[in-house]
């Protein structure tokens, strides 16, 4: 088989790339389209000789961007090797050349070249004060670029390298170009970005000043000042990851060790925080403690106390968050508490331990994965939660919050939002390591063919009584809070006129049927269609990078595969506050100028969601067994076929999970989308935001009930779809491995 | 340090299981279990065993019947306060605890002092032959250490009543046959009480003083391994336990104990077993077929096989087929070879029909 594949003189995949490398070099508009490329208004508009819209070819054929010029030698040299066999050792050198010229000369070019021309100052030195400058580049250009990587990625599997795989190979390029570019590129501006003085100069001395600051580091609150916003996340962090983690471990254990009979309806919390942009419960605790709220009211009067702000601050936000997460430890907690073999359980009590110390040496020590995972996620998920401190934060600051009103407020000063996010990201990584070394080397899984059957044991009682009081009333808590946003989003005026309106859904989502079709008149129809769209796009495309990364983590061994690992959960750690910003900072230059555009959502979802894709593939793919690619391959196909052929089918369930899970999250996310969101392309969690801090609240509710249901919706018509395989199973296993 | 017995029986009176509404695991089974004795019981998948066995342990609760070990009803007693331990399938070490750690786990709840616990969990270790292994974790064992340290963690709290759940078939072969030697040499040195549960008969044979057959959550046969093997109640029991040609006969007459039979003009001596003359049915293990011993059933060699130690055959003719084994692999039969075949003078048993 293989004989005969290197054999061969034709090779489409080498002629498709070398085809789209000449058609994004002559025929696409080489920069960035102002009205963007699929409005096609610049096919009509000068194309191709205007200077915005001309492809590289007309460019320089009319004496401009000559810079761009040298790319012809890349683009020509594959031409030479069309006639030549894969194992000719000319066909792979040519190809390596061509790729790393291309693909370097295009990236020395785009970072050497910006707006007002020369980058650095040594070389205006070097070549003289030429005026010199371009835009960010465009889908002639990247497209360019996307040739050279996979013209690059051929001539290395042609060089042998696993086992001359052009799809394998290409794969493992493609994302870590991808990651690259979108993750570490950001990240590394925004560490850069942390030492520029006003005047553009590098300096230590800045970022000290920055980092040094009393409104980061402060002490002020142990004797009744203000605390620095780092102390206040980092302690707002650690409650919030303790108690969600005890919370969710109480529901975890209702539901699995004790004879509860409505386990289900406890279940069903597990789709909550997939479904509610996270700010929704602090804007529906407003309605009941704030100070026109219901429970805050009817106390006042019951015992004549005048009503005060104790919710905006410390208090408001740790309940809130403690709400929205908690579900997400429970959903992180049940599989892990679940997965304890109950013959662990059984053999303790044949070994005279009651249930007591059953539970306390053998069921928790088990579950301390979980344990540490779920305290992990309320962690970040804390610190990275911009919604709920902004709602009810008062003048409890904390860094994510600080760090938006440093790129958005008055004070303008991406310095300081870089430091901000540093100390963030700081943190969050720290947590990372730190799970991974309470963990150790211990093995929390033991290594046995068949099992045994076995039911879990019963909670002892004096644990159980307890459990069940407290999962039972947060659960009654969380279901009050969920009503309430449904009745709020029917009062006219909440507190002033409680009358009963539909009011606020007219607002937001009227039409009006006309000749011409129909009008959406609604003040939310905009952003609610680009928050669709926007998900929509994104959805198809984290699941594909996610199952592509995982088909290379679990069925693929290559040089630095740890690494690689590392690379693409990293962004896991990062909180969506850290995206937002090292993409304004990164992306708002050339030579990829994606800021105020569509795109710059889309690849943040990506990369916000794909380990989530990422670890959805591979719990799935290793369930499947390897000798069945083995005997695809044995059969001919090559890994490419295998993998759309047999591994794809196989995974439908995991696809469809992979796909409602990104778009429901893309349509909930706030934290990074907040950032990015421009006049054009608004989105719905932050036009709610936006009218919240209008104080409409009616309409910010009523919009978020919607949401909630829309997606409620998508997830019901998934499960219908994937039938028994359950989402929330799924999730928690993609979730548990972080 | 050593470790001792406290060897009990066990007594099953009555016992039923329901799952559910009707799901009857177990039903109505009488068992008696002498105190130092090994019995295993025996039986096709799904057909109880575990199932009884948990009720010893006292991880499932009988639903009718009474369950006594020593002099004690333990019916209603959870597992934590029976003196019974068990080695699980899956071995059920605690994956976070070293191998010491496991095999004191049980001790510290016994009520013994740190270092007590130590020098009785370090004997244990000793006596399945792991001196030395005791700070690894399970995880840096393999598959027959594992096994070792569970039957050490039981050994060790010197139970009334040792249960073993199918502790060989996590093992290859050639382990499987040395650890059940030595759990059955422990067991015969300490005088442990053992229900010891598989489905491999040949391991009930070689470990067991008696077996316990069963079948649909009854129990079809109980006895010495002998007793089964010779003296088979039924078909069932003949097929399960060794294979049995199973041929059909006349008996033609009945003198006290025993009755002269008929296959095809051959005529055959042998028990009666309180059967009536008329039509039954003949047990024969395959190595009780005598071929070509001049008189006998009329029968082709349909197959032969050479398997080293001997020879195997199959053999057919007006009754059926049959598989027979012989001793002879210097001048084997040839397939097609017309022969006579008798019966062993002692082997064969007629079961009812
Ligand atoms: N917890 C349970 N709930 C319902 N039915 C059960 C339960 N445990 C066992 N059963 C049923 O009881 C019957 C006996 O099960 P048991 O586990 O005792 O079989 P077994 O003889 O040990 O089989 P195997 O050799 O496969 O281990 C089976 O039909 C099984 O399906
Ligand atoms: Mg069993």
């Amino acid at each position: 088989m293989r004989v005969s594949t290197t054999d061969k003189t034709s090779h489409p995949v080498l002629i498709f790339w070398i085809l789209a490398g000449w058609v994004g070099y002559c025929l696409l508009p080489w920069y960035m389209v102002e009205d963007g490329l699929w409005s096609f208004e610049w096919l009509f508009d000068g194309y191709p000789f205007d200077e915005d819209y001309a492809p590289a070819a007309f460019l320089i054929g009319q004496g401009e961007k000559i810079w761009l010029s040298p790319l012809l030698i890349p683009l020509a040299l594959p031409l030479l090797v069309l006639g030549r066999v894969k194992s000719d050792p000319v066909y792979s050198r040519i190809l390596i050349l061509s790729g790393t010229l291309g693909f370097g000369w295009l990236i020395a070019q785009g970072f050497s070249i910006g707006i007002r021309g020369f980058n650095y100052d040594w070389l205006g030195s070097l070549f003289g004060d030429i005026r010199l400058r371009q835009f960010g580049m465009g889908y002639g250009a990247m497209i360019c670029a996307t040739a050279f990587l996979f013209l690059l990625t051929q001539g290395i599997a042609a060089r042998g390298a696993i086992n001359g795989d052009v799809f394998v190979v290409s794969a493992i390029g493609g994302v870590i170009t991808i990651v690259t570019a979108f993750v570490f590129f950001p990240i590394a501006k925004m560490l850069f970005a942390a030492f520029v003085t006003e005047d553009g100069a590098y300096s230590i001395s800045v970022f000290f000043a920055k980092f040094f600051d009393d409104r980061l580091w402060g002490l002020g609150c142990l004797w009744g000042a203000r605390c620095g916003a780092a102390w206040n996340s980092l302690f707002l962090a650690i409650m919030v990851g303790f108690i969600t983690t005890a919370l969710g471990l109480a529901f975890a254990l209702v539901v699995t060790r004790s004879g509860f009979r409505y386990k289900r309806a406890l279940r069903a919390l597990t789709v909550l925080p997939i479904i509610t942009p996270p700010f929704v419960i602090g804007l529906a605790l407003i309605l009941l403690f704030g100070l026109s709220g219901t429970v805050t009211q009817f106390v006042a009067e019951l015992f004549d106390l005048t009503p005060t702000r104790w919710l905006y601050g410390m208090p408001g936000v740790l309940i809130a968050q403690t709400l929205a997460f908690t579900p997400i430890a429970f959903l992180v907690l049940i599989g892990v508490v679940e997965g304890v073999s109950p013959s662990m359980e059984e053999a303790a009590q044949t070994l005279r331990a009651n249930r007591w110390q059953t539970f306390k040496t053998v069921s928790l020590p088990l579950m301390r994965p979980g344990l540490a995972n779920a305290f992990l996620l309320g962690f970040i998920e804390s610190m990275a939660d911009f919604g709920n401190p902004l709602v009810l934060g008062g003048n409890f600051d904390v860094l994510s919050t600080e760090i938006f009103f440093a790129i958005v407020g008055a004070q303008y000063d991406q310095g300081r939002a870089a430091v901000l996010a540093i100390v963030l990201l700081f943190f969050t990584l720290s947590a990372f390591y730190a799970q991974r070394m309470w963990l150790g080397k211990k093995s929390y899984t033991t290594v046995t063919g068949k099992g045994d059957s076995g039911v879990h044991p019963l909670m002892p009682k004096g644990l159980a009584i307890p459990v069940m009081v407290v999962a039972l009333g947060w659960a009654l808590f969380t279901a009050a809070v969920y009503a309430m946003i449904i009745y709020g989003s029917v009062v006219e005026l909440w507190g002033v006129n409680n009358s009963l309106t539909f009011k606020h859904y007219v607002t937001a989502f009227s039409v009006r049927f006309e000749e011409e079709g129909i009008r959406w008149t609604g003040a939310a129809w905009d952003s609610f269609w680009t928050t669709i769209t926007i998900a929509a796009i994104a959805a198809p495309l984290t699941a594909a990078v996610g199952l592509v990364t995982a088909y290379l983590l679990t069925r693929q061994s290559f040089a630095g595969k740890n690494a690689f690992e590392f690379g693409t959960m990293l962004s896991f750690a990062i909180p969506g506050t850290v995206i937002g910003v090292s993409y304004i900072l990164a992306f708002n230059v050339p030579p990829i100028e994606i800021t105020g555009t569509g795109v710059i959502l889309v690849i943040s979802f990506i990369f916000r969601n794909m380990p989530v894709g990422v670890r959805a593939g591979i719990a799935s793919m290793s369930q499947l067994d390897r000798s069945l690619d083995e005997s695809s391959l044995t059969l001919g196909a090559n890994s490419w076929q295998t993998f759309r052929r047999v591994i794809l089918p196989l995974l439908r369930p995991a696809i469809l999970a992979a796909l409602v899970y990104s778009f429901v999250r893309a349509m909930t996310a706030i934290s990074a989308v907040i950032f990015l969101v421009s006049a054009k392309y608004d989105m719905a969690t932050s036009y709610i935001i936006g009218r919240v801090e209008n104080n409409d609240y009616g309409l910010a509710i009523a919009y978020s009930t919607t949401l909630i249901f829309v997606m409620l919706a998508v997830v019901g018509a998934m499960q219908l779809i994937v039938g028994r395989t359950q989402i929330g199973r799924r999730m928690s296993q993609s979730r548990t491995n972080v | 340090m050593t470790i001792q017995s406290k060897a009990a029986p066990v007594r099953f009176d009555g016992v039923s299981k329901v799952f559910g509404k009707d799901v009857r695991a177990v039903d109505n089974i009488d068992l008696h279990v002498d105190a130092g004795k090994l019995v295993t019981l025996l039986g096709p998948s799904g057909c109880g065993k575990t199932t009884t066995l948990r009720m010893i342990a006292g991880l499932e609760m009988a639903t009718s019947g009474k369950i006594l070990i020593g002099d004690r009803d333990v019916t209603k007693l959870p597992a934590t306060d029976r003196d019974v331990s068990m080695v699980f399938q899956s071995y059920a070490l605690f994956p976070h605890m070293t191998v010491l750690e496991n095999v004191m786990y049980g001790l510290t709840f016994s009520g013994f002092a740190k270092p007590e616990a130590r020098s009785r969990a370090l004997a244990g270790l000793d006596l399945v032959g792991l001196k030395g292994f005791d700070s690894r974790l399970p995880s840096e064992l393999s598959g027959g250490q594992q096994q070792r340290v569970a039957v050490a963690r039981a050994l060790v709290l010197e139970p009334q009543v040792l249960l073993f759940d199918e502790p060989l078939s996590n093992l290859d072969a050639k382990l499987r046959r040395q650890v059940r030697e030595d759990i059955r040499a422990i067991q015969k040195d300490l005088g442990l009480t053992v229900v010891y549960v598989t489905h491999d008969q040949e391991e009930a044979l070689a470990v067991s003083d008696e077996i316990v057959v069963m079948r649909n959550a009854a129990i079809a046969q109980m006895g010495t391994p002998r007793q089964l093997y010779d003296a088979p109640n039924d078909r069932f029991v003949a097929d399960f336990i060794g294979e049995a040609n199973l041929l059909p006969c006349e008996i033609l007459s009945v003198d006290g104990d025993m009755a002269i039979i008929e296959i095809e003009g051959y005529r055959h001596t042998l028990p009666s077993r309180g059967l009536p003359t008329g039509p039954a049915t003949i047990a024969v293990r395959p190595s009780r077929l005598v071929i070509d011993s001049g008189d006998g059933v009329p029968a082709t060699v349909a197959k032969a096989t050479y398997v080293g130690v001997r020879m195997e055959y199959t053999l057919t003719g007006k009754f059926g087929q049959v598989f027979a084994v012989h001793d002879n692999v210097d001048t084997p039969l040839e397939p097609g070879t017309e022969v006579r075949m008798g019966f062993a003078a002692k082997g064969p048993v007629l079961l009812p029909e």
